[in-house]
């Protein structure tokens, strides 16, 4: 297991609710090594944000093991292992973008000069240039997402866990945001994790495809993609591409035929 | 112009409605009396005759707007603010007080607030003694207050402003405390994902975000401050101030100067308040919220 940024193992999480306990993670096994990017795809309820939130050390197992970066989910998160992007874009209010974005430099003790190029290089990133001392509320909804990413990229973290980063944007921008996040990750060897509904999505980021099933939240399958790591956007139409979105889709009709 | 009608005309309208009672009220109370009066004089007069004489007397049961009116104006514009008669110098008297006892009040409810937030046994200990303290009815404490310090050499200013301390420093700590309190759990988890101190999350979340918080208890504070300093020079029948002028006012059946009183009050308080909702608008507006 060792060099795994990622590594559970019969990994469980019991919610204990009024109604009774909820089973949102059972049994999960799973590796990601260096560098990978990794999407989870399933079901609304099957756990996919609730493993997230373990790796980052804000949701604690109650069953099983699980490392990152060979260390304990607290541990890597005080050593600010990873960079969060949240279903939603959670900006402070009354911060403008660019205070939003120099929120964790802030935190981490980071100079006031490095914190300006830091700043301008990962608004430029997601295409926010010029929004710098606009509040959030004068944003689009895109934008207040893109402004998130920017957030979580400013302290470039080793690991990026974005949960739906993607989910409200159209098919445009989400499109165009795939490329760049491609080129990023290309650029900075970050390990990705991303959570998304979208099965070209998934497949057209992923080095690996996770794929999930509610009650018990689970893994039901987890695909190794094919495809080279440089990713024109026509390579959807490819055959490869395809026959790998219709195994995903396989493994999600499998999880739900479970259910009924 | 007719937006600034339309605001205005119901206001009006209950002012009017409320003088016109106001008037008929006048003239029912005090009308026993001018009748005794006019009897054992022998005088008869006129039915108009005797309404205006109800409006016009020196020490009225109930005395008429104008004849209050004309009090406020000669008391607060004619003479000299300095003067002891002047409702200015009496106002500024009570105003200081309620200035430093709302001082202190909310810097003690913001204190005892971030102690409640941060401290678990404060929050289990602290909170019912704050609550039993609110149940005492104030014009218990006030005397002993006054007299206690005035027996170890303090008073004036400061035993009337400990007394605005006591009742302002409520509304702030439970409005601190839910302010504190009000960052949403992904703002909070996104602190925790940068491992920052708590310091760090105190001042750069929960102390915004309870900003507007602080201003809807600070309005609520000021106004306590204002009552409670009134209530401090009740007790050992101050030489100035509002109170005292509603004290003497009620030794002399002064009625009018109780009610000119009771109307420079009313005008410190909305004045007082008025000034913080401002200072909360604009604080506000300089942290980027959507102009409402
Ligand atoms: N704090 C919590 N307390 C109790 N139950 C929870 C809690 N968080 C999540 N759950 C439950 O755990 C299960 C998994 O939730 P989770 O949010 O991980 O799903 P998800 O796959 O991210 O869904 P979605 O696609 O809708 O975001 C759900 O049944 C949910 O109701
Ligand atoms: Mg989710």
């Amino acid at each position: 297991m060792t060099g795994a940024v990622v590594a559970a193992s019969r990994l469980g999480l019991t919610f204990r609710t009024n109604d009774g306990p909820v089973e949102a993670l059972s049994n999960v096994d799973l590796t990601i090594g260096k560098g990978e990017f990794v999407s989870f795809i399933g079901p609304s309820g099957c756990g996919k944000t609730t493993f997230l939130r373990v790796i980052a050390d804000l949701e604690q197992p109650t069953a099983g093991t699980i490392t990152v970066n060979g260390m304990s989910p607290e541990m890597a998160r005080k050593a600010r292992a990873y960079g969060y992007v949240f279903q939603a874009a959670a900006l402070y209010p009354w911060r403008t973008i660019e205070r939003n974005v120099a929120l964790p430099l802030e935190i981490m003790g980071i100079s006031k000069s490095e914190q300006a190029e830091r700043i301008r290089r990962t608004l430029d990133l997601v295409n926010l240039t010029g929004f710098e001392k606009k509040y959030p509320w004068q944003l689009s909804g895109g934008m207040q997402q893109r402004a998130s990413i920017a957030r979580a990229l400013a302290f470039d973290a080793d690991l990026l866990l974005m949960d739906e980063p993607f989910g409200a944007l159209d098919e445009i921008v989400r499109d165009h945001l795939n490329e760049q996040l491609l080129v990023l990750w290309a650029r900075t060897q970050k390990t990705i994790c991303f959570v998304t509904h979208s099965i070209p999505e998934a497949v057209y980021l992923s080095t690996k495809i996770v794929v999930m099933s509610p009650r018990p939240g689970r893994v039901t399958d987890v695909i190794e993609s094919t495809l080279p790591r440089e990713r024109p956007l026509e390579i959807r139409e490819s055959p490869e591409f395809l026959a790998i979105a219709h195994r995903v889709r396989e493994g999600l009709r499998a999880g739900h035929s479970y259910d009924d | 112009m007719t937006s600034l009608h339309s605001r205005f005309a119901p206001v009006l309208a209950v002012l009017a409605a409320i003088v016109a009672i106001w008037y008929l009220g006048a003239y029912a109370l005090n009308a026993p009396f001018q009748r005794d009066l006019d009897r054992r004089s022998g005088e008869t007069p006129t039915a108009w005759e005797f309404v205006v004489r109800t409006m016009t007397q020196a020490k009225p049961t109930l005395p008429a707007p104008h004849q209050v009116v004309a009090n406020v104006y000669e008391n607060t514009f004619l003479r000299k603010p300095t003067s002891n008669r002047s409702l200015v110098y009496h106002s500024w008297v009570t105003l200081s007080a309620t200035l430093l006892g709302f001082a202190f009040g909310t810097a003690l409810g913001i204190l005892i607030a971030v102690g409640i937030v941060h401290v678990t046994t404060l929050d289990r200990s602290l909170m019912p003694w704050i609550i039993a303290s609110q149940t005492i009815p104030i014009l218990a404490i006030a005397p002993m207050v006054i007299v206690v310090l005035a027996a170890v050499g303090i008073t004036g200013l400061i035993p009337k402003a400990l007394i605005s301390t006591y009742l302002s420093f409520f509304p702030v700590a439970v409005g601190m405390v839910k302010g504190l309190r009000s960052p949403e759990a992904m703002h909070l988890d996104l602190m925790r994902t940068y491992h920052a101190s708590r310091a760090q999350t105190f001042w750069k979340l929960r102390v915004p975000a309870s900003v507007p918080f602080l201003f809807a208890s600070m309005k609520v504070a000021i106004a306590a401050s204002l009552v409670g300093a009134i209530v401090g020079e009740l007790p050992t029948g101050a030489v100035a101030g509002i109170g005292s002028r509603l004290l003497n006012g009620s030794y002399y059946s002064q009625t009018i100067d109780i009610f000119a009183a009771l109307i420079a009050g009313s005008v410190v308080a909305i004045i007082l308040v008025s000034i913080i909702g401002l200072a909360g608008r604009l604080t506000e507006k300089a942290m980027g919220a959507r102009p409402a």
